[in-house]
């Protein structure tokens, strides 16, 4: 514990309240990890604010003691970027989940970053939804999505977070509070705070965009011999010009694990499972339909079934958002990848993923957003067995590796966190990397804000180079600096 | 001894030597592409070196079954959407194009510029999905990728659009395509009345029409709203939108098929040569006010009925009464119009001091040498 721990705890104590300051080991243990659970600190002291006043002050008080801080929401995240640090304070969200206002003439709800990503579509039902929805999506938070520009299965045509963020009140790692608004003249600050991880501030205040929900919803589930026939109905649908509300992708094991803990009727002699959501105006949902049905039966579905009741959709899309948790049916652990493929690359990446998955001796599951070529190979492994664990984990870099040399990217809706930040050079150059990190040291110029995620290597930033130099304008009196 | 820079460099190596030459013996640098915004911002100096992308003109992929491209920043966008139209696809950014559709792909980026199916696809920052630049001490960096879906990194693509290159020369970006759609038409309901208007457009962009874009226009006391409808069925859905607008009184309502005519005029308004040419940020369900302030200045406004996004055109000298008559929290930004209006009117408006000084930083870390585009942006940066 660094000297003056205790002091910044007890200064905690007292902006938070003593019962919202947690600092006893035994407290902690909920906050040693995310939903990244094999990643494990212990921090100084966790902090839960009641108002962002009470963040503001808590993010103050741990710059003027020089402490790294880390946020966090609801813990959900899948690349560890909620880890505590050792010798910091955890700033937790979780008491600031109040909607502050709904305006359906402005489609915009205002919300705190501890509200869950599902009841901000509610409170907007029926008439309008929020897009993006991560499988998490009844417990994440949105301060969470906004820190990992959270996506979601319907991110294909919807877009993702950093879509519908319009507004954010920041506080920065000096304890100073900025506005960003996409409409506010000047950089897209908003477009650099969404995605970045924690480490460029903690949002406060969130103002998101909805939009009308859609009139017609038709979801069809379709089975094949294979992924590559899967693969192909998919490339068929997107060449047709159709872009689908959603379109995911089960191979042979996720259905087995997924069907055995929903028991929803998928095949079980199926290579592969494809669920393809229409939505939109009633009159494009039914012409399109039939067309879909015909790409499916052409690219050689064994199966094409149709949901005829909410019940029907229901059950479709529980059993797909169940793989990741049914998985621990095939094996006691699994890891979870995240990589990006151009789409029409996925046949090609899903035999590599077979050919290594062999040599490994070990089971990889696949689930996937098929429309925008987002992998969530699942390398399934036993801690028991001997040299197992470090197989599976070889065998996961590999995976990531593959994505990558097909022109794809480490991560797609996870974030890099402190997962995959060793990734992070078989993707950027280190002109890349000292470029992100330019704009990591305008926000935080003393590195306080999650230090040791996303950047591979640990880095400082150095003062700003060149003296102060009167502008050619200010000279003549027509602008001026303020 | 440096040797002279190239003025417009055809590679991106020859680009990042040109800015870093500039930046190390502090000169001032123009970064240009078509020229066709070349006035907006604050008036600045001649720079001491214009740096064109006019050599960087090669489209480097069109990956249609992955629908993605790779630009060259010299690339005109009326080039690279006849080369995308040829697979039935599109880059869903439709702004003003200029004099002879000259508008490159970086100058549309940098600038943040956009149309009406900014309604549907958004803008510039929400298409880009990779970006390589240079910077003014010779760094060439790249963030993103070319996959539509990628949260590795920082988004560096989104800092850039719209930066009006005063951090560093946009070189080349990855942009997301869409289908073009099968068919379309377009759903017209006018009226006289702002606050018509305005309900009506409000009640338009509720209702589950998915539509490709949602417009306004009012000149002389006569308004107008249009609503495109994309797809199979987009006769029978625009049928559908006309009938929401005969429910909402607007007066004559009409469906046009052969509509294209309609949204380039939209387009075109967006600019203005011989007046000044505002572009307004409100909220959205604040647009009769901005119909009834501009129609108070003699101004003629287009713009984006859903989104709060209009553009007045009105004489440079009523500006300030547009300003002032606007409803609080409005960002109105003069873009088009004489150098001694921008100079004297803070032409951006007033960003948030936390804002601003986070935009200083940024300015510092990514162009220590203050070379590139000096003076033109928010707070003359």
């Amino acid at each position: 514990m660094p000297s003056g721990a205790s002091e910044l705890t007890s200064r905690l104590r007292k902006i938070c309240g003593s019962e919202h300051v947690l600092s006893h080991a035994h407290d902690l243990a909920t906050y040693r990890s995310d939903g990244l659970s094999h990643y494990q600190q212990t921090p100084v002291a966790a902090a839960l604010p009641g108002t962002s006043e009470q963040v503001q002050q808590v993010v103050r008080a741990c710059f003027e003691a020089g402490v790294p801080w880390v946020a966090r929401g609801a813990g959900t995240g899948l690349s560890g970027g909620a880890l505590p640090i050792a010798d910091g304070v955890l700033v937790v969200l979780s008491r600031l989940r109040r909607i502050l206002s709904v305006d359906l003439d402005d489609a915009r709800v205002i919300v705190e970053p501890g509200v869950t990503n599902l009841s901000v579509s509610r409170a907007v039902a029926p008439t309008h939804f929020y897009p993006p929805d991560p499988s998490s999506q009844i417990v994440c938070s949105i301060g969470g999505n906004v820190a990992e520009n959270s996506g979601g299965a319907h991110c294909f045509k919807y877009g993702f977070t950093t879509n519908y963020v319009t507004a954010l009140e920041v506080v920065l790692s000096d304890g100073t509070v900025a506005q960003l608004d996409r409409d506010a003249p000047g950089y897209d600050l908003l477009g650099a705070f969404v995605g970045s991880e924690g480490t460029l501030g903690v949002a406060t205040k969130i103002a998101l965009r909805v939009i009308p929900a859609p009139e017609s919803i038709r979801t069809l589930l379709a089975f094949f011999e294979d992924t590559g026939g899967a693969g192909e109905a998919v490339s068929a649908i997107v060449d047709a010009g159709i872009v689908p509300g959603a379109i995911e992708m089960m191979d042979r094991l996720s259905i087995k694990a997924a069907e055995q803990a929903t028991g929803a009727g998928y095949r079980l002699d199926a290579g592969a499972a494809l669920i393809v959501e229409l939505d939109g105006p009633r009159e494009e949902c039914t012409s399109r339909l039939e067309q879909l049905m015909e790409l499916c039966s052409r690219t050689g579905a064994l199966d094409v079934r149709l949901a005829l009741s909410d019940e029907e959709r229901d059950l479709i899309w529980r059993t797909r958002k169940a793989a990741f948790a049914a998985m621990g049916r095939i094996a006691p652990a699994y890891y979870v990848q995240d990589g990006v493929i151009p789409r029409t690359r996925l046949s090609e990446v899903l035999r590599t993923i077979d050919t290594l998955a062999a040599e490994y001796r070990l089971q990889v599951a696949n689930v996937f957003h098929a429309g925008d070529g987002n992998l969530h190979p699942l390398v399934c492994y036993d801690s028991a067995r001997e040299g197992e664990p470090e197989r599976a984990e070889e065998l996961s870099a590999l995976i990531v590796k593959a994505c990558v040399d097909a022109g794809g990217s480490i991560t797609g809706e996870h974030g890099v966190g402190v997962d995959k930040k060793a990734y992070m050079p078989s993707m950027f150059s280190e002109a890349d990397l000292e470029a992100f990190q330019r704009l990591r040291c305008a926000f935080d110029p003393h590195g306080l804000a999650n230090p040791g995620k996303v950047m591979p290597t640990p880095r400082l930033c150095g003062e700003v180079p060149g003296p102060y130099r009167e502008h050619p304008l200010e000279r003549a009196g027509i602008a001026e600096r303020f | 001894m440096a040797t002279a820079p190239e003025p417009a460099p055809e590679t991106f190596e020859a680009a990042a030597a040109a800015l870093a030459a500039a930046g190390a013996e502090s000169r001032s640098v123009r970064i240009l592409g078509a020229g066709t915004k070349v006035g907006w911002g604050f008036p600045t100096p001649q720079a001491d070196l214009e740096l064109h992308t006019t050599n960087l003109n090669r489209i480097v992929e069109h990956n249609a079954g992955d629908l993605t491209a790779v630009l060259e920043a010299g690339v005109p966008l009326a080039q690279a959407q006849r080369r995308f139209a040829s697979e039935g696809q599109m880059l869903a950014l439709d702004p003003a194009l200029g004099p002879d559709s000259a508008a490159t792909i970086g100058g549309v980026i940098a600038t943040g510029d956009s149309g009406p199916l900014r309604h549907r696809y958004g803008a510039p920052r929400d298409l880009v999905v990779g970006t390589t630049v240079a910077l003014s001490d010779g760094t060439i960096a790249r963030s993103g990728g070319k996959v539509i879906k990628n949260v590795a990194g920082y988004d560096l693509g989104k800092l850039f659009a719209g930066s009006f290159g005063t951090l560093g020369m946009i070189l080349a970006v990855s942009v997301r395509l869409h289908p073009v759609p099968v068919a379309t038409g377009t759903a017209l309901g006018s009226s006289d009345d702002p606050d018509l208007l305005g309900t009506a457009a409000r009640a338009l962009a509720a209702a589950p029409f998915e539509l490709e874009a949602l417009d306004v226009s009012w000149n002389a006391g006569h308004g107008t709203i249009m609503a495109r409808s994309g797809g199979a069925e987009a006769v029978r859905r625009s049928t559908r939108v006309a009938a929401l607008m005969r429910d909402l009184r607007l007066r004559p309502v009409d469906v046009e098929i052969d509509d294209a005519e309609i949204w380039e005029r939209q387009r075109a308004a967006q600019r203005s040569e011989r007046r000044a040419l505002v572009r307004l940020a409100a909220r959205p369900s604040l647009l009769s006010a901005v119909l009834h302030a501009a129609e108070a200045c003699g101004g003629t406004v287009v713009g984006r009925a859903a989104l709060g996004s209009s553009f007045v055109a009105l004489d440079p000298d009523a500006v300030v009464t547009l300003r002032e008559g606007l409803p609080a929290g409005t960002v109105a930004a003069v873009l088009d119009g004489p150098a001694e209006l921008r100079g004297q009117l803070a032409p951006w408006g007033t960003p948030d001091g936390g804002a601003l000084e986070l935009m200083r930083r940024l300015k510092a870390r990514f162009d220590p040498a203050g070379a590139c585009n000096p003076g033109l942006f928010v707070g003359g940066i």
